[in-house]
């Protein structure tokens, strides 16, 4: 017999019986959704993201021009080339919304090897601790620390074609280390917390208590490290991009700006060719942070105001 | 008087409706008063410290109004509360003990604490400071520790010296003596007195549980019952004649020193307090109530039977006098002297 | 019959601050719990007493010595039976909730590991049986957020938490700190019930009068050791170790007033004495008589406190950079504890440190 079902004989243990009747009204929705939808800054952020998304995607296949097509150099913007010409007489538009798609593509991949890396390897050294958090510590230094531009260099002398799959999954594999090394302090700091041991008692299993317990409560910090990746990741390929030792025949927003700042666009007063890319850059992630400021007030129900 | 809380109505917003969590609630503290404020638990009795605090933004202000030193305090205003913090009312919150965060230094917290008060001369208050450890013995070495490298005693010490540094006005303690061991609790109690014999603190309300560490430090004890005050006189009338039919089963069932249970088996109160989601009308305290007739199914006034002592209780009323019907209106709380004879 | 055996336990704790010293947690501890037995566990805060709990739980392992169940250590029980049957309620309520679920989470946990098959209906009259046993409306706390619930809402929750499980050992550390009277011997009164039904409690402490109602036994730890341990009206009846006599003039009492003695600018109390000598014990406190206790408890505390911080940093520096032998003997004689004589049959007394 279960103690709960002793508790339960007559008369035991308080005798006066409940005074009000025992209902057990359970709002199982999610909260998360519901609170979600109505958080102005995360459907702002994330709405934007999500045009800016589509635009990425629909943009090349509306855009009546390619890439590749040549008209009258550096001309402003007209019914027939929507945001004007560069100085090579490409569309801008037409480049905007390809490089778009690729510093999304980059961004991306980026963002998500480098999380996925560093969130398996951080969340293994702060929950384990121990030689294992040690050597984790130690690979982490020992990437940090070198240049990944020469190995960018030396890497790409063996390849034949440099693809952006490769340029993205390149930059994850080297900023990792930051993810995993905010990873580690806060699952550290949180497994001592008693609600962890309290998930002990209750017969979970370590993966579950850093997915279910653990991790939620970095959520939104997970998150921003994500969105500094990816736009560090976009920010990054641009650079490659622009030292030639990015993917071939491919444009990028960073690209765009940077051959618009060598052309002194900004002198030449010629914003069509430069405010555009800058200013989606900035959309994309300073959308993805007004997003995380909400999702802070989601996940923590104490910031949720009702 | 140092504090006159008025009619003061206290709502959690909830997903199902507002949950009144004090209700109607009014009392008076004299300057040098230490006042206890006991009660079962969710009660409500945090939710009056922290509403003369802090209002969150789940908490509403339902109604009533609190004066300090005769002037109002804007409960409702978060920015003008903002400044009365620390300097006029000043709250050591439940737990906060465990909540000092673990990463900075105990000196760095306090200083970061006057800045964001905007104190300006902080090495005044600072010197203050070290003269208020010396005096309750801690050596200012434990400003450059860290929160987990002192003990409970010490850190509960630290949070009350932290809460009353700038000599505020009322200073809230939420139990501050619930986590301690026998000898820091008589510690900690005995340097609330102290703080208020040398004027640190004007007036304080201790919340505890502890009935027994009340009849040591307070000078009145207020019983809270399901959002409203049940009783309110002062420590020697609630420990030796409560009156109230609650305060009287919470007494009795404080064990003697050296009560064993083979031998007598202490009786708690049967049954459990009303949900304040949607409490039932009339006494709160009926549903367990030995005495419980019919007048009870009316709300009984929080009503002055003798100077001093208040009890919200229709029986208590009625064998006192049946007249004395001094209720505690809004804005005039009577003062005991001047209500001596109204009942007779 | 099981029990469970403690058995010359010992936890060092590596200091994560600057220095790095070793805090000698607990300090070769050994006692049984048997099945139907409360023991109540009472000492200042920082003795010991929740690393022994959850060394219990298996949340933190032990420097040297052993824990058996049935005479097979803990360590080596499958963890989902171990749990079945030992279960703990902690201390600091606050943080056993993650905040970002709603409080009844504790509950979802168990029933995911240990009745994943038990229907709705018969999970939700389970769940009502062990709310009214810690007297709660279900309306109240279910689908609220730990921080909508005040402290003692938060406690009883957890206590309902281990109550659906088949237990046979229960920690219960300071689980009614944050109750209020009537409450509390409530909980007391459904402990008693429990142990009659065969539960062994770890009653943890600080409430001397509640200890005193509830427990057949009771052991006293100061600074990680055991200074006195016995049947409960023999140690409260006849306290013999000065510590255990301080605690005792220490406990609150409606009807009686402490003596409050205004503390002036600070100099050294006049009744206690702190002996300082080039032993390890630097604080042993010694009172002039037992009449003079009372007034000096405050000021006692105050060095006490102080003088066992300065002793624990002293030992450390020992520990680490002591030229007297090697590391592994100096820790050892930092963990020696005060040795125990018998003062009467089950009344065990531990010899001034
Ligand atoms: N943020 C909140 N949202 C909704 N309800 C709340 C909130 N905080 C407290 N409550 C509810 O208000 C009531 C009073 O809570 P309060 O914290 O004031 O109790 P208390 O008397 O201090 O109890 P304890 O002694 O256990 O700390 C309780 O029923 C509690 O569940
Ligand atoms: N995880 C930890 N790391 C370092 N020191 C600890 C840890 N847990 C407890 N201690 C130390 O061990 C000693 C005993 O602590 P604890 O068992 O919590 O005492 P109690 O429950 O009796 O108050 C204290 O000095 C405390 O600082
Ligand atoms: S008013 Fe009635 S029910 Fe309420 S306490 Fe008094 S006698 Fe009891
Ligand atoms: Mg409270
Ligand atoms: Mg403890």
């Amino acid at each position: 017999m279960s103690l709960a079902d002793t508790l339960q004989e007559p008369g035991a243990p308080i005798p006066g019986a409940p005074a009000t009747p025992v209902a057990t009204p359970r709002p199982r929705r999610n909260d998360f959704f519901y609170y979600g939808l109505r958080n102005k800054k995360l459907v702002f952020g994330l709405g934007l993201e999500l045009l800016l998304v589509i635009l990425a995607i629909v943009g090349p296949m509306i855009s009546p021009h390619n890439t590749s097509d040549y008209f009258k150099l550096n001309a402003g913007p007209s019914g027939g080339n929507w945001l004007g010409t560069d100085f090579q007489g490409h569309d801008v538009f037409a480049q905007l919304v390809n490089g778009l798609r690729e510093s999304y593509l980059v961004g991306a991949l980026g963002a998500v090897s480098a999380a996925v890396v560093g969130m398996v390897l951080g969340f293994i050294a702060g929950w384990r601790g121990g030689i294992l958090d040690e050597i984790l510590q130690l690979l982490t230094n020992v990437i940090v620390m070198i240049p990944s531009l020469v190995l960018l260099v030396v890497v790409g002398a063996y390849l034949n074609t440099r693809s952006v799959l490769f340029e993205g999954v390149f930059i994850g594999l080297t900023t990792w280390p930051w993810v995993a090394r905010a990873v580690r302090a806060q699952t550290f700091s949180l497994r001592s917390r008693e609600f962890v041991d309290l998930a002990k008692l209750s017969g979970k299993r370590p993966t579950s208590i850093v997915i279910r317990d653990i991790a939620p409560n970095m959520a939104s910090y997970l998150f921003l490290v994500v969105i500094l990746l990816f736009g560090s990741s976009m920010l990054l390929a641009a650079s490659y991009d622009f030292l030639g030792l990015g993917p071939s025949g491919v444009v990028s927003l960073g690209g765009m700006m940077q051959n618009a700042n060598l052309n002194s666009a900004l002198f030449f007063k010629e914003w069509w060719w430069f405010f555009p890319p800058g200013l989606v850059l900035t959309a994309m992630v300073a959308s993805l942070l007004v997003a995380n400021v909400g999702l802070d007030e989601v996940f923590n129900p104490k910031l949720r105001e009702s | 008087m140092s504090l006159t809380v008025e009619n003061l109505s206290v709502a959690y917003r909830s997903r199902r409706g507002d949950i009144t969590a004090v209700d109607n609630v009014s009392f008076r503290l004299a300057d040098g008063e230490i006042m206890g404020l006991a009660g079962e638990s969710g009660s409500g009795k945090s939710t009056i410290g922290n509403a003369l605090i802090y209002m969150d933004p789940r908490m509403k202000l339902a109604g009533g109004k609190a004066l300090l030193d005769g002037k109002e305090l804007p409960l409702a205003d978060n920015d003008a509360m903002r400044k009365l913090r620390m300097t006029e009312v000043s709250l050591v919150p439940q737990y906060a003990m465990s909540a000092l965060p673990p990463t900075r230094r105990i000196g760095k917290i306090i200083t970061d604490l006057l800045r964001s008060h905007g104190i300006k001369d902080r090495d005044e208050v600072l010197s203050e400071l070290l003269r208020r450890l010396e005096l309750i013995g801690l050596k200012d070495e434990i400003l450059r520790r860290y929160a987990f490298e002192l003990s409970g005693g010490m850190r509960q010490r630290v949070t009350i010296i932290m809460s009353s540094l700038l000599n505020p006005s009322l200073l809230i303690a939420d139990e501050v003596t619930s986590a301690l061991d026998v000898s820091t609790q008589r510690a900690v109690g005995e340097m609330l007195i102290e703080f208020r014999d040398r004027g640190y603190i004007k007036s304080a309300i201790a919340i505890t549980h502890d009935l027994s560490i009340l009849a040591q430090i307070a000078d009145s004890i207020t019983i809270m019952y399901a959002g409203r005050l049940a009783e309110k006189a002062s420590t020697a009338a609630i420990t030796e004649a409560p009156l109230h039919p609650y305060t009287q089963a919470l007494i009795a069932s404080l064990p003697e020193v050296g009560v064993r249970h083979e031998d007598t088996t202490l009786t708690g109160i049967p049954g459990r307090p009303p949900s304040l989601v949607n409490p039932p009308s009339g006494c709160r305290f009926r549903e367990r109530c030995p005495f419980a007739f019919d007048k009870c199914t009316e709300t009984p006034p929080f009503a002055e039977i003798r100077p001093g002592h208040q009890v919200a209780c229709w029986k208590v009323s009625q064998e006192h006098g049946g007249g004395t019907r001094v209720t505690v209106p809004a804005g005039a709380i009577a003062d005991g002297a001047s209500t001596e004879g109204t009942g007779e | 019959m099981s029990t469970l055996k403690i058995d010359q336990v010992s936890k060092l704790f590596r200091s994560t601050s600057r220095g790095g010293g070793l805090t000698a947690a607990l300090r070769k501890v050994s006692f049984d719990i048997p099945q139907g037995e409360v023991i109540t566990l009472i000492g200042e805060s920082g003795s010991g007493k929740s690393t022994l709990g959850k060394i219990i739980l298996r949340l933190v392992q032990p420097t040297s010595g052993s824990v058996t169940l049935d005479g097979k250590d803990i360590a080596k029980h499958p963890q989902r039976a171990y749990y079945q049957y030992v279960q703990g309620v902690f201390q600091d309520p606050f943080s056993s909730y993650n905040p970002i679920y709603q409080a009844d989470r504790v509950f979802e946990l168990v029933r995911g590991t240990y009745f994943p098959r038990m229907s709705a209906a018969e999970w939700d009259a389970k769940l009502e049986g062990v709310l009214d046993a810690v007297a709660l409306n279900p309306a109240d706390v279910l689908g609220k957020y730990p921080h909508q619930l005040s402290g003692g809402q938060q406690q009883r929750l957890l206590i309902a938490r281990a109550l659906l499980l088949d237990v046979k050992f229960l920690v219960a550390d300071e689980i009614i700190s944050m109750l209020d009277a009537s409450t509390r011997v409530d909980i007391l009164n459904l402990l008693v019930k429990l142990k009659r039904q065969g539960l062994a409690i770890l009653f943890v402490t600080h409430d001397l009068s509640l200890g005193n109602y509830v427990s057949d036994r009771t052991i006293i730890l100061r600074h990680g050791a055991i200074v006195e341990m016995g049947a409960t009206p023999k140690v409260f009846g006849n306290p013999q170790h000065d510590y255990t006599k301080m605690l005792l003039t220490a406990v609150p009492e409606l009807h009686k007033k402490w003596k409050h003695s205004p503390l002036g600018p600070v100099t050294a109390a006049g009744d206690a004495v702190v002996a300082v000598d080039s032993a390890l014990a630097t604080d042993v406190i010694s009172a002039n008589g037992s009449g003079a206790v009372a007034t000096a408890v405050a000021h006692a505390t105050l060095l006490d406190e102080l003088s066992h911080a300065e002793a624990v940093v002293k030992r450390d520096l020992r520990a680490v950079f002591s030229r007297e032998g090697r590391g592994s003997t100096v820790v050892s004689s930092l963990l020696e504890p005060p040795r125990l004589v018998e003062f009467e049959p089950d009344h065990l007394v531990a010899e001034p440190e």
